[in-house]
């Protein structure tokens, strides 16, 4: 084990859960963590516990991995940072987290992953895994030294232009069979820039009548077959950032029965799962987000697609933005929306509520299928003995109500605001060290 | 609004009839022979023309002008003359809609021009008048005849024709109903529905925004509500 | 009656009919005068913003402010919020600080109006969308609503085209919500690449040629051809497109005697509309020119001569 597979760590601690549901399912049991690894699961005394957390019958999951977060350090730090993204990622039950490679400077090399690496360990709050530009300062054009970012202490394993689509074929070619070398995957913004010029919003009745650009879904849809085709070809490992169309997951379901060759998965948002296009009729750029909001009809396919695995994970595509970014007209507004903080909530209310999901299901996809995808040895792991304390305890029944200027983030951008959500996380808990608890982050060495 | 036995009257609470149907077409002929002899119309030297003040002004302007044809034999020109968009206290109130102005062919440059409307109560509608009418010509000379005159002027504004002079508390409205707008004629005292008896009205009703805006034309004196 | 006008979509049929009503009287009111001028808006600042160039819409409205006696002030914004400059929202509540009791806005962005409106909400100053992206321009359909109810009388049952790029224009969208609160029929007809997405649910019917159409249309609207759409790649080229869709005299022929030529200008002569069809008698075009004063003061009037702010 190197030190960096222990970035969130504190040494030595043994720490008992009372009462927890591992997966939701059966009767509680007490769980014991010492020295960062789960030792026992059973009945405990707890009298050897340096710290005792009664869950009460919660159901306990493994840490959720975020393979879609932008942290916007560096460059965009008035929005968020390394620090404030990660108290979100630890309160919203996060151990892990793949930050964005669309920083200013671009992660496009060595030094910027590094960078962005370190902060999050001297943070501590959650493992946070840079991700790898594709092309040189996201212009599309050629690659980022992509085998630099990978062979660094920083082990990039995820690269995407996310916010960029890869159009180029030739370019996405050679960027599936390139990181086939470190088996490194390419994560896909499908967006077809000349199927969508200036666009604003779902095209679509609603765009229509608002007078606002369309992004139509065949500007997905049609990448998303080129890329499957490409990985197919190739062998290379292709995963589908944000899928938002019903017409990307009947392609999905198709494909993946048929093809045996290359690795393909996907993603699909929060706010995918819960909001339409129909949102946008007063124009607030809470809303705007890329891909947009779509409809009522996308919403159900996505929520099909994800119970069916077609679309294997959720991720949050969690995009802060300052105030001035949003609280302006449409179309200069940046695209984007909060995510760590309520993905779970949102995961419960189109999901499992519906019994579309259960629990077993909500940890394959916050947790063990990105954590796959990411190539996280520690994360996403079973809930047994021996394996590293990555876990999440979660309140499934508590509603609560949605504040953008509470939640931890630096922007408060959250589309849900004054939603009431099901689901809270009670406790994180990250390479055996309590990150989060009721609410609030556990910094290392304590709160001061 | 307070509470009010409604046993003590026949009429609606507080309501009391000032002229009746009847009362009505003798007061507007009695006007018409004013006018008739005020301008020496039958002497053919001036050429009059009534310009009612909507919505009431306007059925009135007509019906006098009946009468003088009937008297005098002196077919008279009237019109309307819309003053919404003159008013000085059009921020006061709801925005209200506009009435059409009508200038009878011939104008009224040299005329001598009877302004006509129901109730002149503050001056302040006819002031407004008299600022549209110079919008629309150089009359020679300008007059005004109203149905009632129930004082309370805040402007040095008197009427040159008078159809009956009641004295009225500032808490009290005055509504003119006339067939033609209301399907009735009469002229309506009405006390505000708050008091319980006319002695304690005037004591705190003075302030009252709805009096404070309420100028002297029936449309906010009886008709709306 | 409104707070803002921000859309031609959800007025209903009576405030239309109240706005008209007023125009029209206002019309009359000063058919004739030496001195165009009402007392009505005295004190009243009235400050248009114009982030686009629109010298027509822009003067109409400066005229219809002036002739009600409102202080008008033009202020010529340029260049989007973002990166350069004062955002809108900050622009938006200085004018509101300085005293204005009306933003006329004219902005590329659509929706920007909706912003403002909600962002002004707490000050009471009233909003007037002079055209927003690609959105709406109330005030042109209803200045539009106003010239044909003068040539046509009531436009229930009427049958109005439209003709050219619905896609992206602003004029089309607020003529068909406001034609059909009046009960009129639109029929909107242009190449399938103009046409936007579920226009259907415009409660207007969609056709792809405009001849047929003719002899059945009691008005017919050409709208703008944007250069820049020209080379969009929306149709093959601006000769294809004019023998389409161009008003031409032989296309006007067709029409019943009766029926009206509308344009809500910049005419592009030739092009969409053949000179001597924006010169013939049918034409209406100085006269919807005419009716935006008019218009544009009716709707100054219900939005600032009432009671102040019920915010």
């Amino acid at each position: 084990m190197t030190e960096n597979e222990h970035p969130t760590g504190a040494s030595g601690r043994r720490i008992l859960l009372r009462e927890v549901r591992p997966y939701g399912t059966g009767d509680p049991v007490d769980l014991l963590i010492d020295d960062g690894v789960v030792v026992g699961i059973g009945q405990h005394s707890g009298t050897d516990a340096d710290e005792i957390v009664h869950a009460g019958g919660a159901v306990l999951l493994p840490g959720f991995v975020d393979l879609h977060t932008h942290l916007r350090e560096p460059g965009g730090e008035d929005a968020e940072t390394v620090e404030s993204g990660s108290t979100a990622a630890a309160l919203g039950g996060y151990t892990a987290v793949l930050a964005m490679a669309n920083t200013d400077p671009v992660a496009d090399n060595a030094v910027v992953v590094e960078h962005v690496r370190r902060r999050g360990r001297e943070v501590g709050l959650v493992d946070v895994r840079p991700v790898g530009a594709v092309t040189a300062g996201l212009d599309g054009k050629r690659l980022a030294e992509i085998g630099s970012m990978a062979r660094s202490p920083a082990e990039v394993r995820v690269f995407s232009d996310d916010g960029h689509c890869v159009d180029d074929p030739l370019l996405m070619r050679r960027a599936l069979e390139y990181t086939r070398a470190f088996d490194g995957v390419v994560a896909q913004h499908a967006q077809d820039p000349r199927l969508t010029p200036g666009s604003q919003a779902h095209e679509g009745p609603n765009a229509a009548r608002l007078g606002l650009a369309g992004w139509p879904a065949a500007a997905e849809e049609s990448v998303v077959a080129r890329d499957c085709m490409l990985a197919e070809h190739t062998g290379g490992s292709l995963h589908v950032c944000h899928v938002s169309s019903a017409g990307t997951a009947d392609f999905l379901r198709w494909w993946r029965a048929r093809s045996t060759a290359g690795s393909v998965s996907a993603e699909v948002t929060p706010h995918h799962l819960l909001l339409t296009d129909e949102l946008l009729e007063t124009y607030d750029p809470l809303y705007k987000v890329n891909p947009p909001l779509r409809t009522d009809e996308d919403v159900h396919a996505l929520r099909t697609a994800l119970a069916e695995g077609v679309v294997d994970c959720v991720a949050t595509d969690h995009a802060p933005h300052a105030d001035q970014d949003k609280d302006c007209e449409w179309s200069a507004a940046r695209p984007g929306m909060l995510g760590l903080q309520t993905a779970l909530s949102v995961l419960v209310r189109t999901m499992v509520r519906p019994g579309l999901l259960d629990w077993r299901g909500v940890a394959r996809v916050l947790s063990e299928t990105p954590a796959r995808v990411a190539g996280l040895s520690r994360q996403g792991r079973p809930i047994g003995v021996g394996e590293p304390a990555n876990l999440t305890l979660v309140d499934p029944d508590t509603e609560w109500t949605v504040r953008g200027a509470e939640l931890a983030s630096t922007a408060v951008n959250t589309p849900f605001e004054g939603m009431v959500l099901p689901g809270r996380v009670l406790a994180t808990i990250s390479e055996g060290r309590i990150t989060a608890r009721d609410g609030k982050v556990e910094p290392i060495g304590g709160r001061s | 609004m307070a509470s009010r036995q409604s046993a003590d009257a026949a009429a609606p609470a507080g309501e009391r009839e000032l002229l009746s149907a009847g009362d009505v077409a003798r007061t507007v002929a009695r006007m018409a022979h004013q006018i008739i002899e005020k301008t020496a119309l039958d002497s053919g030297a001036e050429h009059v023309v009534l310009l009612g003040v909507p919505t009431r002004g306007v059925p009135l302007a007509r019906r006098i002008a009946e009468r003088i044809d009937t008297f005098s034999g002196v077919s008279v020109p009237t019109g309307a003359l819309d003053i919404t968009l003159y008013r000085d206290d059009l921020r006061q109130q709801p925005n209200r809609p506009l009435e059409p102005s009508s200038v009878p062919t011939g104008g009224v440059d040299d005329a001598l021009v009877v302004l006509v409307d129901d109730v002149l109560f503050s001056g302040r509608t006819v002031r407004s008048a008299l600022d549209a009418l110079r919008d629309q010509g150089r009359p020679r000379a300008v007059q005004l005849a109203v149905l009632v005159d129930r004082g309370h002027r805040e402007l040095p504004i008197r009427a040159d024709y008078v159809g009956k002079n009641v004295p009225t508390a500032r808490s009290e409205d005055v509504a003119v109903r006339l067939t033609e707008v209301d399907d009735t004629d009469a002229v309506l005292l009405r006390r505000p529905d708050s008091s319980s008896g006319a002695t304690s009205s005037t004591a705190t009703s003075g302030r009252e925004p709805d009096t404070e805006s309420g100028t002297e034309t029936a449309e906010s004196a009886g008709g709306k509500q | 009656m409104i707070r803002h006008l921000l859309t031609a979509d959800g007025l209903d049929g009576e405030t239309v009919n109240t706005v008209l009503g007023t125009a029209d009287t206002l019309k009359q009111t000063l058919l004739g005068r030496e001195v165009r001028k009402l007392p009505t808006l005295r004190g009243r600042t009235v400050i248009t913003m114009f982030y686009e160039n629109s010298t027509r819409t822009r003067v109409s409205f400066e005229v219809a402010g002036k002739w009600m006696s409102a202080d008008v002030i033009n202020v010529s914004a340029s260049g989007s919020s973002t990166g350069k400059g004062e955002s809108l929202r900050d622009t938006a509540l200085t004018l509101s600080a300085a005293g204005a009791d009306c933003v006329i806005l004219r902005h590329g962005a659509s929706g920007a109006p909706h912003r403002l409106a909600e962002w002004l909400d707490h000050t009471g100053t009233r909003v007037v969308n002079a055209g927003d992206g690609m959105h709406e321009h109330p005030t042109q359909a209803l200045l539009d609503a106003a010239t044909l109810r003068e040539r046509l009388g009531e436009l229930s049952g009427r049958r109005v085209g439209i003709v050219g790029d619905l896609l992206h224009s602003r004029v089309a969208r607020s003529n068909v919500h406001l034609l059909r609160t009046l009960g009129a029929e639109v029929v909107l007809i242009a190449p399938p690449t103009l046409v936007p997405d579920g226009i259907e649910s415009w409660g207007a019917t969609v056709t792809h040629e405009l001849d047929p159409q003719l002899p059945g249309l009691d008005a017919v609207m050409a709208l703008r051809v944007q250069a820049e759409r020209m080379n969009g790649g929306f149709f093959p080229t601006a000769r294809e497109y004019s023998i389409g869709y161009g008003l031409n005299a032989a296309r006007t022929a067709k029409l019943p005697e009766h029926a009206v030529v509308l344009h809500p200008g910049p005419m592009l002569r030739g092009m969409e509309i053949a000179p001597r069809v924006a010169d013939s008698p049918s034409a209406a075009v100085e006269q919807q020119v005419r009716n935006g004063v008019h218009v544009r003061m009716a709707v100054l009037y219900h939005l600032l001569a009432g009671e102040e702010s019920t915010a």
